[in-house]
């Protein structure tokens, strides 16, 4: 068995992807939510630690890998693809090869996020919002959203396994919305237990943890 | 012929009190000229005196303008003490110097002022020193320099604190050329190696031996009360500690861990019916606490006091005439410098006895105690110098000024630990500080340093010097938090862990200060409690000082046990509970390995005996959990202590033999270890003193959105896309030297060959059980993680209700 966890979300069947992608087959239609790419080129450009510059590469290399493995007609950018808008013109030829190369004959869509306008000179067309048959997807929840796709929050949750502790970024999901872990390799989470999460989801949310192997379990709150 | 007389007020001061100096404090004046010296006296012996003698007599006979003598010591707590020692003659022989002292907590516009018009004695700490030699002004500030005197030295050349002293004073010397340098150690086992440590390569470094007194008076405390099997914590044995403390004027009551210094307060506080004063002191209270009980210590209105390390080092308590050790004590150089407290009149002999927690304490209590009086000591290996200490050093060089690469590199050979750095090893420390050293070059942002002319190097922005001395250290804690009473200005009471707070529940008590306290909220990353002393406590979790015996201690743990006509001098209980385990088990013997398997609590266990020190037996059980886990055996996690190995897992392991193959233990270790905890552990720690990542600091930790990520991010990145970087060769050299022992498990191996006695059990068995008290647990990721990972959440959705319902 694939480790992936399929699920109903607004009567579509979703998938979940160990990567932090959300795959929806009916419609050919892989998400994936804040890649933050550049991150490690923006801290040091403010004068902070020198991160390995290396998360673009590797944030580049599992979205191709998913890519390759579901050959989707259509590609969403939750928003915060990119760290800051200078981090996106400082991206080096390669990188910028290669991220042509994923949309070219691709439905791309640059959803804006909170760091970053939508990056079109790379291809791919902007929007601050899009739906999609029952879906409609979102860089953040809305107070009123129904059937909402978002991001932004870098959800995490952890298992405590007797003695031992597994954290984790993760989906949350509940009946009217679901929330993307950040996909970027350079991202860190927020515990599913801030306010700002438990505020946002009903009391029966679940949280899916990324990575391996996947697990639904309740939201931790 | 003296080089230096005391000054003619000053020894009228000693003659008014009928005080003469001793022998060694003479000699400490004849020879003020070395430019090291290395002091080694027992406590009580008037070391701290002997060290700042010449430089009293220096000052008063020849005068002298801004900061003339640099004391450094591993404790705050000793900076003030000594600050106070040193005021009394000072003051009353009328002598025209100024002494002040610089640590932590020293307020800011102290601190301007004392690099501006430094006082002619400033007493501070290695962390403090490297803060003010980072300023700009440094050159200013310690131009005049004369001497320094390293307090406690035998504690800091143990680890990476005293690797960034010395890179400092190779500064110093450079700053202030005729700097000399005076060392004060308590009884070392290697005094050439501290000599060593302590001088400027290659000058030589006399050693002066003090009479190191009297032997001192010690043994194990006989009392009526029976030790439990397990149980780290002595309380069994209260009504006698209580009525030796009736019996002495001042008694010091010595615990290893913080917990277990609080969880014994609390107990004695509520056995003592005749309202003795006692008092608590341990590193985790805040410095108010600490402050009232050292000062109604010092002022001889306490019978005892329950501490732990923090007491550890010279700090002078005046009339202490019995300490009390509860636990083994894990090394024994520790319990010489324990017992030390006790008496500090010169001639006297100390007096100290040893409290066994449990049945295998008695045991390790007799080594300790046959050891010190064979005056056997741990015998630390000393190592080369560290490299991330390094990258920090050049860092905060470069927060000063300006520097050539070539004259700071020889600089640094000045120093004993890093005489064998190569250049091509510095230029890889340098190259990680100017641009983080990484194979990968596009990026022109990347330079935190810039090479100004060839050779000539500077802080590319000036404001990067703020996040280098922040960052600044070699210490790395646990995340800890503030705990405080509720309420405006609520009085601050110390720290817990962090990770033990998140387990807090509003309404939940634990002990702080040997109070029972209730928690009430977190606030701002501050937890706040309110006093609860009606409730039971639930234990406090400090941060975790991983304590384990010397392998000497170890060897001659396992020739006791082996010899049952040496099991005369254990009381009968321990007798017993020996004979219990050869009845039950086997007892280990030299040149075999005994392993035990049984189950517990819902795990198989595996506990491997090879008396070859806690590096070895963390090597060997990551051999043998790499076995298990490929052989599908799902381990789930071990814990090493200098005598054995403990190792769980979801599956029983029916033959052992298999995974102790000693044929290429490195290469077959190296693919397992590059994923494993210990490793990321090591990472974490090297990252941070390199300046790779910032420390946390609690307060400033950002609220919503996590900024940080997991330093496990980092190391697996640099893995995949930078293997050959600085900051994994330095994970691979700390790991050589702190936690695998590669050549000593080879050695254990094949010594041991096929005789490996691997017996079943059906429960604990009596040796093993202390190994399920020992901190330091390395989780094993693998199968059966995940396993249980997927247990897990299944029980979770069960019990949630979520089970049952269409997904």
């Amino acid at each position: 068995m694939r480790n992936e966890h399929s699920f109903t979300f607004a009567g579509e069947t979703l998938v979940a992807l160990p990567s932090g992608a959300l795959w929806w087959p009916e419609a050919s239609l892989l998400c994936v939510s804040d890649m933050h790419l550049g991150k490690s080129e923006r801290m040091a450009r403010r004068g902070g630690a020198l991160l390995p510059p290396y998360e673009v590469r590797d944030t580049l290399r599992r979205l191709q890998a998913d890519l390759e493995t579901l050959d989707p007609a259509a590609v969403i950018s939750l928003g915060d693809a990119f760290d800051d808008m200078e981090a996106a013109t400082a991206l080096d030829a390669d990188a910028r090869d290669r991220i042509a190369a994923m949309i070219e004959g691709r439905d791309w869509t640059w959803v804006t996020g909170n760091h970053d306008p939508a990056p079109v000179a790379f291809g791919g067309h902007a929007a601050e919002g899009l739906t999609c048959g029952p879906l409609s997807f979102v860089h953040i929840a809305t107070r009123t959203g129904r059937h909402e796709v978002s991001g932004h929050y870098h959800p995490k949750a952890s298992l405590s396994l007797r003695g031992r502790h597994v954290s984790r970024p993760c989906f949350l999901r509940d009946a009217t919305r679901l929330i993307l872990p950040a996909y970027g390799t350079y991202t860190g989470g927020l515990r599913s237990r801030d306010r700002a999460l438990s505020g946002l989801m009903a009391p029966d949310a679940r949280a899916i943890l990324a990575g391996q192997p996947m697990v639904e379990i309740p939201m931790p709150r | 012929m003296r080089a230096m007389e005391l000054p003619p007020s000053l020894a009228e001061w000693f003659a008014s009190r009928h005080w003469s100096l001793h022998p060694h404090q003479h000699e400490m004046l004849d020879r003020a000229d070395e430019p090291a010296l290395l002091l080694i006296a027992p406590t009580g012996g008037g070391k701290t005196l002997a060290g700042f003698l010449p430089t009293l007599a220096d000052i008063s006979a020849n005068g002298h303008e801004g900061l003339h003598t640099l004391y450094v010591s591993p404790l705050k707590a000793l900076a003030n003490d000594i600050r106070r020692n040193l005021r009394i003659p000072i003051d009353e022989a009328g002598l025209p110097i100024r002494v002040e002292d610089r640590t932590g907590d020293t307020s800011q516009t102290a601190r301007k002022r004392q690099r501006a018009d430094p006082p002619h004695i400033l007493l501070t700490t290695p962390e403090s020193l490297a803060l003010m030699m980072s300023y700009p002004d440094a050159d200013r500030t310690f131009k005049g320099l004369k001497r320094v005197i390293v307090d406690e030295i035998h504690a800091l050349a143990e680890n990476k604190r005293g690797d960034q002293l010395m890179l400092a004073l190779s500064r110093l010397q450079t700053l202030a050329p005729g700097l000399r340098r005076v060392g004060l150690s308590a009884t070392v086992d290697d005094p050439a190696a501290i000599a060593h440590y302590l001088a400027r390569h290659p000058d030589p470094c006399p050693i002066l031996h003090a009479d190191p007194g009297p032997p001192p008076d010690i043994d194990i405390l006989r009392t009526d009360e029976i030790p439990p099997w397990a149980g780290a914590g002595g309380r069994y044995a209260i009504p006698t500690i209580l009525s030796e403390v009736k019996a002495h004027k001042t008694t010091l009551i010595f615990h290893n861990t913080r917990a277990q210094a609080e969880l014994f307060f609390h107990a004695l506080w509520l056995a003592n019916e005749d309202d003795l004063p006692i008092g608590i002191h341990h590193g985790a209270l805040a410095r108010e606490q600490r402050h009232r009980v050292e000062q109604a210590m010092a002022a001889g209105d306490l019978r005892a006091i329950v501490a732990t390390s923090s007491l550890d080092l010279g700090i002078d308590w005046g009339d202490v005439d019995l300490v009390i050790q509860v636990g083994a004590p894990k090394k024994v150089k520790q319990l010489v410098q324990r017992i030390g407290r006790a008496n500090h009149r010169y001639n006297a002999p100390s007096k100290a006895r040893l409290v066994p927690a449990n049945r295998f304490e008695v045991i390790e209590c007799r080594a300790a105690l046959e050891a010190v009086r064979e005056g056997q000591l741990d015998g630390d290996l000393r190592r080369d110098g560290p490299r991330d200490v390094l990258c920090q050093h050049i860092a905060l060089v470069a927060c000063a000024g300006p520097f050539r690469d070539a004259d700071l590199f020889a600089e640094i050979k000045t120093v004993g630990v890093y005489a064998d750095l190569s250049r091509a090893a510095f230029d890889e420390c340098l190259d990680f500080v100017a641009t983080g050293g990484y194979a990968l070059r596009a990026y022109d942002r990347y330079q935190r340093l810039k090479e100004r002319e060839p050779g000539l190097w500077s802080l590319r922005d000036p404001r990067a010097a703020r996040q280098i001395r922040m960052n600044l250290g070699t210490i790395i804690d646990t995340d800890t938090l503030k705990v405080r009473f509720r309420g405006r200005g609520g009085q601050p009471l110390g720290e817990i862990e962090e990770g033990f707070a998140a387990t807090l529940t509003p309404g939940e008590t634990f002990l702080m200060g040997g109070q029972v306290v209730r928690y009430e909220g977190l606030n701002q990353m501050t937890v706040e409690v309110s006093p609860r002393p009606d409730k039971e406590p639930r234990i406090a979790t400090y941060i975790g000082y991983k304590q384990t015996f010397s392998i000497q201690l170890a060897e001659r743990i396992q020739q006791i046990l082996n010899d049952p006509g040496r099991w005369d001098a254990l009381p009968w209980h321990t007798r017993e509970w020996l004979a219990l385990q050869r009845e039950n088990s086997l007892l280990p013997e030299p040149g075999r390995l005994l392993v035990e398997s049984f189950p517990r609590d819902g795990r198989h266990h595996l506990c491997l005996y090879g008396f070859a020190g806690r590096n070895a037996h963390q090597t060997l059980g990551l051999l043998v959990t790499k076995g298990m886990e490929e052989a599908g055996l799902d381990p789930m996690g071990l814990v090493a202590t200098d005598y054995a190995v403990l190792i769980w897992g979801l599956q029983p392991v029916r033959d052992v033999r298999p995974f102790l193959s000693h044929d290429g233990v490195h290469d077959a270790l190296e693919s397992w270890l590059a994923g494993n905890a210990v490793m990321k552990r090591t990472f974490r720690a090297a990252a941070v003193i390199s300046g790779l990542i910032d420390r946390n600091f609690p307060g400033k930790r950002t609220t919503g959105r996590q900024a940080t990520f997991s330093s496990d991010i980092l190391y697996d990145t640099l893995h995949r896309y930078d293997p050959d970087h600085l900051m994994l060769k330095i994970t691979e050299e700390e790991a050589m030297r702190g936690h695998i022992d590669f050549g000593r498990v080879d050695l254990l191996l094949k010594t041991v060959g096929d005789r490996i006695d691997q017996i079943a059990l059906d429960r604990v068995s009596p040796l093993s059980a202390p190994l399920f008290l020992e901190p330091g647990r390395v989780p094993i990721a693998g199968k059966g993680e995940n396993r249980l990972i997927e247990e897990e959440a299944a029980r979770l959705m069960e019990e949630a209700g979520l089970g049952a319902l269409p997904a």
